[in-house]
């Protein structure tokens, strides 16, 4: 297509814009050893012991190069450890609306939520646990089988997301979602965030903050969670064994919610 | 039996253009109602993140199971050699068509964004069944509107046998797609059977031919056309069979369901102690759509003429109330009842989980759908009145010319 | 009246219709740009720094399909480019308003309605995307230009 033609035209922190061409494989240089040396120093940090969650905000995985697409060669995902999820706490629920602009308008049963906390109570024993459930970004997802025009979709990476330029607002997929992931838009929208746009008459749903993920840091609701949080969260690349998630889930059991529907989600939990 | 001729109606009473206003005005009050929650979001209306289907779409799908049904009567005729039938082809295929086209509109209509009707006809997801659903839709229009003017054009007769059982064919993988646009959904537990496609099939012949009869009724009476018991006999006898199918596929849908430890509690909430779900399915679907037209038809009839004709009339009109509530429990109540995340939890949360979700339908809701139904009406006016769609006769001396008085429960000649 | 009277009032109309449209489209690229029609041209405002990722003419010609297969491109393969960024449209063609902060798309003055208006093409964008950067980040357009944002007054046919 024409527009892969041009070259793409690298502007670095500089207020002048610099035209070297790059290649199709694009690095530069100077990113690339600042990020050499920020993963030596989380190795460092992460060292000891096991029990320290994402302390330090290191970056999931390896950086993907400015303009190069995102890759199968990367699943991201959630590991999410209910022994240190408190019934008390949503700042996971708050950072997210921050984030994304998830303005309430005072009416719960429409207003959106991408992410909410649950809890349960088991009914035989009694025992109670608290959660955070969003999109579970499935590896198999029912949203992106039943959308009549393919604006539901998943990403190379495994995160699924809304095409809004073409979703017709039919809401199949809320149905469809046995998560009840998704919100529709039920009023007009204004000043959006300009790195999450929604409006009204579209399905939306977690976006695993793609907009940061793709800027090398991490979700919203992890960062939260990490910071002021219980430290529940992890996220990483499923696919990376070096990843911290990835060890993590090799050595300690997960579960998935609803896993007998075989939909592999991305999102996992300890101690479920 | 002697060659039917057809022609229009006259159509130029007071009545007639009452009647047209009537529908008009539900009309334009449906695209107000779509123009008010288009603009403003569909906040306004009673639907929201738990129940995302509500009625427009209540209206929607019955309307389109019904217009697949409708076609039958012409089917009956071509297809399967019914010559008691093939007078009643040409307004069954127009039936169809309104009743699809008033559906479609509704459905349309309702989308959080109607503007991007073109993008949905353009990108397709072929793993949706949704996307199957716009081409059978779309399609059916079309073979309908080939297989009507095949059965008006006399010189081409030979090729309507073709597309009765193109158009037949055809209308059965539509059903058997709309009744899986809810058999297809795993994730909810009232929905998740391969039955539903089944009976949705029954459900359209069914509800397709009580509206049919009480359409073909209103259409002769209204115009002064003989329409003898024959015809309305048969038609209700079949109605019965159909209504009895319909009971029995629902039968078996909530034996199954309830066979399920697991689904114990949808089928609690839908049979027991679902308030108006419960109401409606006992009452509405069972009773006054099942039972009730059961009775009203195959009781004997100890008089025959006008009173056993009248059963007819209530029977289609009760099955096509029971219809609707059918509709409502399947599409509102499959919805009400909370998606089961965790097998043997109590669960709670601030995005209703663990919450049966209540529905009040709001006025544009209902304003929509009507309108939908007064287009399928206008739709069919204008149809018997520019083109030759009904029969001049259906007398019983002009159908059945061996017909005796008196031998109202003969079988089929 | 017959068939053929008919037809051919009807051609005359269609001649009528299509000759007088000939005339109005020859007479209006007759007239350029800064000449009067009954509508006055819009005044555009000027974007921040010294171009745009394109030239104007191209842009004229073809925001509209760089904006659709970009969108496509960054939504579902996640492509990224500083130069394509649509914050970085909105924030370097962001006009301030009386209270300084960058005018949303309700304004008759932001930057897309300036001739989206007086071509009578409605844009389906804002619905969803914010129609100016974030009041207070206004550091996406020191990339490619000046730190100031432009105010209406300053009118540029470029």
């Amino acid at each position: 297509m024409s527009c892969q033609s041009k070259d793409i035209k690298m502007a670095n922190d500089a207020t002048r814009v610099d035209t070297a061409g790059v290649d199709k494989a694009g690095f530069d240089p100077q990113r690339r050893s600042f990020l050499g040396a920020a993963a030596a120093a989380a190795g460092i940090t992460l060292a000891p012991g096991v029990m320290l969650y994402g302390i330090t905000k290191s970056s999931p995985a390896k950086a993907r190069a400015p303009g190069a697409a995102a890759s199968s060669d990367v699943r991201w995902g959630m590991l999410i450890d209910l022994g240190s999820c408190d019934s008390g706490c949503d700042d996971c629920v708050t950072a997210c609306a921050t984030e994304n602009g998830l303005g309430g308008h005072g009416r719960p049963a429409t207003d959106a939520q991408w992410i909410r906390k649950v809890e349960l109570k088991d009914q035989h024993t009694g025992n109670s646990k608290s959660l955070p459930v969003m999109c579970m970004h499935c590896e198999e997802p029912p949203c992106v089988d039943v959308c009549p025009t393919g604006a539901s979709f998943k990403r190379a990476d495994g995160i699924v997301l809304v095409d809004k330029h073409i979703c017709i607002g039919c809401r199949y997929c809320m149905i469809a979602c046995p998560y009840k992931a998704r919100s529709f838009v039920h009023e007009v929208l204004e000043d959006q965030k300009p790195h999450a746009p929604r409006g009204k008459g579209t399905v939306e749903s977690c976006t695993l903050c793609v907009h940061r993920i793709d800027s090398d840091q991490q979700p919203a609701c992890v960062e939260a969670c990490t910071d002021t949080g219980g430290g529940a969260m992890l996220f990483g690349d499923l696919n990376n064994p070096e990843s911290e998630i990835s060890k993590r889930v090799a050595t300690y059991a997960s579960q998935q919610i609803r896993d007998d529907l075989g939909l592999n989600p991305g999102i996992r939990y300890r101690n479920l | 039996m002697k060659r039917v001729i057809y022609s229009e109606i006259s159509g130029n009473s007071s009545q007639f253009y009452m009647l047209v206003a009537l529908l008009g005005a539900f009309v334009l009050s449906a695209l107000g109602a779509a123009y008010y929650m288009e603009h403003h979001g569909h906040f306004v209306t009673g639907m929201n993140n738990q129940i995302v289907w509500g009625m427009p779409h209540v209206f929607a799908i019955f309307l389109i199971v019904a217009a697949s049904g409708a076609l039958n009567v012409a089917s009956i005729g071509t297809v399967f050699g019914k010559t008691i039938y093939k007078p009643l082809g040409r307004l069954s295929g127009l039936l169809a068509i309104a009743l699809l086209v008033g559906g479609l509109i509704v459905l349309v209509l309702d989308l959080g964004r109607p503007d991007r009707l073109i993008v949905a006809m353009t990108n397709y997801n072929f793993k949706s069944i949704f996307a199957w659903n716009i081409f059978l839709y779309v399609g059916f229009i079309g073979i309908v509107a080939a297989y009507l003017w095949l059965q008006m054009e006399r010189r081409l007769n030979h090729f309507v046998k073709t597309a009765g059982l193109v158009a037949f064919l055809w209308r059965l993988i539509l059903t058997t797609g709309t009744g899986s646009i809810f058999g297809f959904i795993v994730a909810r537990e009232a929905w998740d059977s391969a039955i539903m496609a089944p009976l949705f099939i029954m459900m359209s012949f069914s509800f397709g031919l009580a509206i049919y009869i009480l359409v073909l009724l209103a259409a002769c009476r209204g115009s002064g056309r003989d329409i003898g018991d024959v015809v309305i006999q048969k038609m209700g006898r079949l109605l019965g069979v159909f209504v009895g199918a319909v009971l029995y596929f629902t039968t078996v849908q909530h034996l199954a369901s309830l066979y399920a430890t697991g689904h114990a509690g949808v089928e609690r909430f839908i049979l027991v102690d679902g308030g108006i779900y419960t109401l409606l399915f006992w009452v509405g679907q069972v009773f006054i759509g099942g039972l009730l037209p059961l009775v009203l038809i195959f009781r004997p009839q100890k008089t025959t003429g006008q009173s056993s004709n009248r059963s007819v009339i209530m029977a289609s009109i009760a099955v096509i109330l029971g219809g609707f509530a059918q509709v409502y429990v399947i599409v509102i109540g499959g919805q009400a009842y909370p998606l089961n995340l965790f097998p043997g939890m109590e669960v709670s949360s601030s995005f209703a989980d663990g919450a049966i979700t209540n529905y009040a339908p709001s006025l544009p809701e209902i304003g929509l759908g009507l309108g939908g139904i007064a287009l399928a009406g206008l739709i069919v006016l204008f149809g018997i009145k520019l083109l030759r769609m009904l029969p001049t006769t259906l007398s019983n001396a002009a159908i059945d010319p061996h017909h005796n008085v008196g031998a109202a429960s003969r079988g089929d000649s | 009246m017959s068939l053929r009277r008919t037809t051919f009032a009807l051609l005359a109309v269609a001649l009528v219709y299509v000759a007088s449209l000939a005339v109005a489209i020859n007479a209006s690229e007759d007239e350029h740009m800064a000449s009067a029609g009954r509508v006055p041209v819009p005044a555009i405002p000027a974007g921040r720094g010294d171009s745009c990722v394109e030239d104007t003419d191209f842009m004229r010609r073809n925001h509209m399909n760089l904006l659709k297969h970009q969108r496509n491109e960054t939504m579902r393969e996640g492509i990224r480019s500083e130069q394509y960024s649509l914050q970085e449209c909105i924030s370097c063609h962001a006009v301030s308003g009386p209270d300084a902060a960058p005018v949303t798309v309700a304004s008759p003055d932001h930057f897309c309605r300036s001739c989206h208006d007086y071509a009578a093409v409605k844009v389906d964008c804002f619905q969803c995307h914010a129609s100016r950067p974030e009041p207070g980040d206004m550091s996406a357009g020191h990339r490619l230009g000046s730190a100031q944002p432009v105010s209406p007054a300053a009118h540029g046919i470029e």
